[in-house]
């Protein structure tokens, strides 16, 4: 006989796709943790990072960001966090703005606006690394 | 019922037994809402970098101010409570430390861990400067 859960209206098919009534299953959620996960090691590398370049006048700290190494690093922290910060915005707004339009709106001025400073923090290493 | 079904509700916020792991939790989400706004900051700093000497100077002037170091400091807590809270969470991910027990444990780690590593970064940090 099928194995088939009969207290479910959902084909079997859906049931494997596991995708949900959205299509995007745990998508969201195993971004965030990957992210998380990511942060780790890039929150640790930022914090010590700045802490040892806290005396270091102008030329110094240009020498240190535009080396491939700090560059790699700081588009990876950049890029890894605004999208971290973009999943998480997205969980609390929609947890605590209750209309609609209101909640969509916030929804997407807060990732436009994410994604813009990323672009803006990268382009700016990037500057720095190619130099101009 | 208020909902106008038999569906049950979770137990409002004035009705609820005050417990860390909860403190912890909505603390998580604050410090989450509070580094968001920190992206302004970093965005700031790596584009007067890119700007020139006059463009870096002006942002280091801002965050040496009474006013920037208070800014940083409070970033550097929610920093270190987002990540020591963060890794509590993936700990749950994982399918530990659920018990009760185990769960305030957890909470009571965190607190402590983001309270030292804050004041640890800082003394280093105001050694070094």
């Amino acid at each position: 006989m099928s194995t088939h859960n009969r207290n479910t209206l959902r084909t079997p098919l859906a049931l494997a796709r596991g995708l949900g009534s959205a299509k995007h299953g745990t998508d969201h959620w195993w971004h965030q943790r990957l992210t998380a996960l990511a942060l780790i090691p890039l929150t640790l590398w930022f914090v010590i990072a700045v802490i040892i370049h806290l005396g270091a006048d102008y030329v110094e700290m240009v020498e240190w960001l535009r080396s491939p190494y700090s560059a790699a690093m700081m588009i990876l922290f950049v890029a890894v966090g605004f999208h971290h910060a973009a999943a998480g915005m997205q969980v609390v707004l929609e947890d605590y703005v209750h209309n609609e339009f209101a909640k969509i709106a916030s929804i997407i001025v807060t990732k436009f606006v994410l994604y813009a400073l990323a672009a803006i923090c990268i382009v700016s290493v990037l500057k720095l690394t190619f130099g101009v | 019922m208020a909902n106008g079904s038999s569906r049950p509700l979770s137990p409002h916020l004035q009705v609820y037994r005050f417990q860390w792991t909860m403190a912890l939790s909505i603390t998580h989400r604050i410090t989450g809402v509070g580094l968001t706004i920190g992206t302004l900051l970093i965005t700031w700093w790596l584009v007067a970098a890119a700007a020139g000497p006059d463009a870096f100077a002006t942002a280091q002037g801002f965050i040496g101010s009474w006013f920037g170091m208070l800014l940083m400091f409070g970033w550097t807590w929610a920093l270190f409570f987002h990540l020591a809270n963060g890794i509590r969470h993936l700990v749950w991910d994982a399918g530990y430390a659920f018990e009760l027990q185990n769960a305030e444990r957890g909470a009571y780690i965190v607190a402590i861990a983001s309270i030292v590593l804050t004041l640890l970064a800082w003394i280093i940090g105001l050694i070094a400067w």
